[in-house]
């Protein structure tokens, strides 16, 4: 393979960092086309990794390897799960530099920098193959994340941004703490060694929790996803499709690469929790969702309902609920970004979040209406779009473990629709009873190209979603064939049988169990 | 013959005696030639630190006088630092000095003179080597610490310290004479050997009290109360060089004095500065929150920092003791960083500023050193991919491979703490309003130290891991 030639990743890592040092000696007209033609260029570069990703082909590729700082080795490579969520990070870059194009006025070449880094950390994320090397660019995210919503947030972004920032510092110190001892225990930091280690079962329950209290937070799950909706509000628009789009998928990647492959016994044992959490979150965060009077505020919770879909989906220890779960987040990642982009639309024109503020839009905006619409709809979880192939497949694996705890997040996909057509109705429907909403302009073209291509990847994925399924599909099955032993046995007891004899056999299982357990 | 073998090996000292008395009789000849003798001296401390950086990778060690010195790898890797800090503190310092109107000749020759005492004190292997470098030292950092005599908060600092520091000495000789009496001699080896049968409660006292009195000199807590008022009051590069140098020095004379003499009897000790090390990184982070003073919020981010590096000692293994030089170095490097930052605070009358509300808005004005500053605070705070990071992380790799676990996490956790004032000053350099107070800095060395620094903190930093883990291991193994 040609790959192992031309260093892609770290090329790919490269050219954000040295646009960020470009833009912080640039004037403000020089920075915004130098960070967009930056993330283009990424794009493309993602486009490429993309086609020449070979599903069948080895589990990492496009691997690089150098020891330039002792015992952090320079480690890159790929498989099928982080090269979709590489893509999602290249697709919404340029959108987000192309979103604070007028909207940002103040400091343009730092702000350009701080995406610019914040471009090469998230890639670095999902690209890194040596432990440390990863916590590196997990936690070096908040840095920029932490000057984002600081500098150009909102009114109470002093107080957002400490919370942003300790938050998740508090959550991810520990997780090192279990990474050095696992790093010894493995003698190795590379993570394609420690996915096959077996580390002792005791060991796992702490190591688990350890990552638990990162990713959680960083995910976020109920109780610690309070972060999340001032975080949202006060970040600028292009800060929230980021934090939405890439950064909440941090937890899940890390639940995904760490907790569930590394320690599959205690990921067994903790199943009750990480269900009842997520159950309580599809819940509790949808009825919050439904009573937000402001429009970032009732986006970000339901980001919280839906990542919690995504850990039900990914605790399911089965090849759905794991597809399922991740294109949830590739799905979640596209939809929150566009309806982010979508409050920003209107935001600019009219400078307040208030959903009250608004009304009868589809009047005067009708492209807007169309385009808002449709990610309502996705993010509702309509068929034909992203968010229902995602849905589906994740309740169906977790419906194979527990009827509950399916049956009950199940009623977010109804309170789901309950917030987010409410919203819409409020704001696109209705009589026209505030005259300056009344006059705003439908968006541009600017604003079209923004929101056009999200829209397009969003109905390709809900029609066809076997494009994004495909390269995952091998990496799945690698991470489910890891977790059998410990995959947990299921309530719902799933059979393929001649429905005239099922009848007869349910009726005799449970003795057959019960003389099992009685030896 | 055997006093000619031991003159050659501490010629750095040697080198740097001869040149303090030269320059004195030199400024006695001169008038105001204090930048002639400060650019001598850093040429002297310079001589000194080629010497031991000759030998810096060779594991090899040797005993001078009689067993009062040894001359090793440890003690090489540690002078160096403390040369190199050195004579940063001298470069920064001739601008600060004259407009306080002070850059007298005296400052060189004590910075010299304190070099010698912890040159001393990182190579002593007897209690009575190490009494004489640690006074040696002591006694320069008092006079260095009131050296603007007209200002009282500089002559209230440095009676405190004097005051304060000689109370600590006190302890430390009746723990010296308590070891010296139940074990029979001052000399490490023999100590460690008497250890080896048997502690009694005279030796644990006398342990305690030297503890106690090493624990103020590197201002640990619960011995830290001094290093606030004294930072704040001393002159800023002064108060650049006590954060640096001395703390290296008395840290090494820390790990040497644990390890050489007491390291058989392990757990004596370690519960000390287990409590030590948690207490300061608990102290230092908590009290640092309410400060307004910079050079305050300094004094407390060095008690913090002490902290940490004490969990390296607690493991008291030798990739504890790497742990804790590599540590050390990065802290040398960021603190004095943030020193550098904080001189070049003068407004447009060109008075030094030291609140926090001077720094308000920083990057608008002054983007370029807001920027190092911000550098030097994450650094400070341990956030990646600044180099702060690689020190706490290693410091808490050696605690996890010696098993001390709660220990790691209750650190890592208390770091949390820490990270919110550093947070702090970044909160008000780049999110709050613009105070317009500071003017440009018309210090090129300033400038270009701090830039240096900066650059050595960025991940750029990272590229110096491996070298800097082979000369840490070279030296930790001289320990043991």
């Amino acid at each position: 393979m040609n790959a192992a030639d031309i260093p892609v990743l770290s090329i790919m890592l490269a050219i954000p960092m040295v646009a960020a040092a470009l833009c912080l000696f640039v004037r403000a007209e020089l920075a915004r086309p130098i960070a967009l033609g930056a993330t283009l260029a990424n794009f493309i570069l993602g486009v490429v990794l993309w086609i020449s990703y070979d599903p069948a082909g080895a589990q990492w590729q496009f691997t690089e390897s150098a020891q330039l700082f002792g015992p952090i080795g320079w480690k890159l490579g790929i498989d099928g799960i982080s090269l979709t969520l590489i893509m999602l990070s290249v697709f919404l870059m340029p959108i987000c530099i192309g979103a604070s194009w007028n909207s940002i006025q103040k400091r343009v070449g730092e702000y350009m920098a701080a995406f610019l880094l914040m471009e090469t950390l998230m890639i670095g994320v999902f690209a890194a193959q040596d432990l440390l090397l990863f916590y590196i660019f997990f936690e070096a995210g908040l840095i920029p994340m932490y000057l984002i919503i600081g500098i150009w947030g909102g009114q109470d972004r002093i107080y957002a941004s400490y919370k942003f920032f300790l938050y998740t510092l508090l959550g991810s110190v520990v997780m090192l703490i279990a990474m050095l001892w696992m790093i010894q225990f493995a003698g190795t930091a590379d993570i394609p060694t420690l996915l096959n280690t077996d580390f002792p079962v005791q060991a796992q329950t702490l190591l688990w929790l350890a990552f638990f209290a990162s990713f959680a937070v960083k995910m976020p799950m109920w109780p610690v996803h309070t972060w999340l909706p001032d975080a949202h509000v006060q970040a600028p628009t292009a800060g929230s499709v980021i934090l939405a789009g890439v950064l909440l998928k941090m937890g899940g990647y890390g639940f995904l690469r760490f907790s569930l492959p590394m320690f599959p016994e205690a990921s067994a044992n903790f199943i009750p929790l990480v269900f009842g959490l997520s159950m309580v979150a599809v819940v509790y965060t949808s009825l919050v969702a439904l009573v937000q009077q402001d429009m970032k505020k009732l986006i970000a919770y339901s980001s919280v309902a839906h990542m919690a879909i995504v850990t039900l989906g990914l605790f399911t220890f089965n090849q759905q609920g794991i597809e399922g779960a991740i294109i949830v987040m590739l799905s979640h990642g596209l939809v929150s970004g566009a309806l982010f982009l979508c409050v920003g639309v209107i935001y600019d024109r009219l400078h307040t979040r208030e959903i009250s503020r608004y009304g009868g839009i589809s009047v005067n905006m009708p492209k807007y209406a169309l385009l808002f619409m449709l990610f309502t709809m996705a993010s509702v979880g309509l068929p034909g779009t992203s968010g229902f192939v995602g849905e589906f497949l994740s309740l169906a694996g977790a419906y194979k473990v527990s009827t509950w705890a399916t049956l009950i997040a199940t009623t977010g996909i109804i309170l789901g629709a309950g917030y987010m057509l409410y919203l819409y109705r409020r704001i696109a429907f209705g009589p026209q009873v505030n005259a300056d909403a009344a006059a705003m302009q439908d968006i541009d073209g600017r604003e079209m190209w923004l929101l056009a291509p999200i829209a397009v990847v969003v109905l390709w994925m809900g029609v066809y979603p076997e494009t994004f399924l495909a390269p995952i599909r091998r990496d799945v099955a690698t991470i489910v064939d890891r977790i059998e032993r410990a995959a947990p046995a299921g309530d719902s007891k799933l059979m393929a049988v001649d429905p005239t004899t099922a009848r007869f056999r349910v009726v005799h299982e449970p003795k057959k169990d019960v003389a099992e357990g009685s030896h | 013959m055997e006093l000619n073998a031991s003159l050659s090996l501490v010629r750095p000292e040697l080198i740097l005696s001869f040149s303090a008395l030269a320059l004195l009789l030199l400024a006695a000849w001169i008038d105001q030639a204090g930048r002639l003798i400060s650019i001598l001296a850093v040429a002297a401390l310079g001589a000194a630190a080629a010497f031991t950086a000759s030998s810096l990778g060779s594991g090899s060690s040797a005993s001078a006088f009689d067993g009062l010195m040894v001359i090793d790898a440890f003690g090489n890797f540690s002078k160096l630092l403390i040369y190199i800090a050195a004579a940063v503190s001298l470069t920064i310092a001739p601008r600060f000095l004259e407009k306080a109107g002070a850059m007298r000749a005296e400052y060189p020759v004590l910075i010299v003179l304190s070099c010698v005492g912890m040159g001393v004190m990182v190579s002593a292997t007897d209690l009575i080597s190490l009494y004489i470098g640690l006074e040696l030292q002591s006694l320069s950092a008092y006079v260095l610490a009131s050296f603007v005599r007209s200002d009282g908060r500089s002559a209230e600092a440095g009676l405190k310290y004097f005051v304060l520091g000689g109370l600590a000495s006190g302890m430390l000789l009746f723990g010296a004479s308590l070891v010296y009496g139940f074990a029979g001699s001052t000399n490490f080896s023999a100590i460690g050997l008497a250890m080896d049968k048997e502690v009694g409660l005279g030796l644990i006292f006398g342990i305690v009290f030297i503890l106690s009195g090493l624990a103020f000199k590197i201002s640990a807590a619960p011995f830290h109360m001094w290093t606030p008022d004294v930072y704040e009051g001393a002159p800023t590069p002064v108060t650049a060089f006590f954060a640096s140098a001395p703390k290296v020095a008395a840290i090494a004379l820390l790990m040497r004095v644990v390890l050489e003499a007491f390291g058989s009897q392990v757990l004596v000790w370690q519960q000390i500065i287990i409590a030590v090390a948690l207490m300061s990184i608990i102290i230092g982070a908590v009290g640092a929150i309410g400060q307004q003073n910079l050079k305050r919020l300094m004094a407390y981010s060095s008690i913090n920092n002490v902290g940490f590096i004490l969990i390296g000692l607690a493991t008291g293994t030798e990739q504890g003791i790497a742990a804790m030089l590599v540590y050390l170095t990065i802290y040398v490097a960021m603190t004095l960083g943030g020193f550098v930052c904080l001189m070049q605070l003068k407004d447009k009358d060109g008075n030094y500023r030291e609140e926090f509300a001077d720094i308000a808005g920083l990057s608008k004005t002054r983007p370029a050193l807001a920027a190092a500053f911000a550098i030097f605070m994450f650094s400070l705070a341990g956030i990646p991919p600044l180099f702060g990071f690689w020190g706490k992380l290693v410091v808490f790799n050696a605690a996890v491979a010696a098993g001390l676990l709660p220990l790691a996490v209750i650190g890592i956790s208390a770091s949390v703490i820490g990270a919110f004032y550093y947070l702090k000053v970044v909160k008000v350099m780049y999110f709050d309003d613009a105070a317009d107070v500071i003017a440009e800095s018309d210090d090129k060395v300033l400038v270009w130290t701090g830039g240096i620094l900066a650059a050595a903190n960025s991940p750029l930093g990272y590229f110096a891991i491996p070298a800097l883990g082979v000369w840490t291991a070279v030296a930790a193994k001289a320990l043991f």
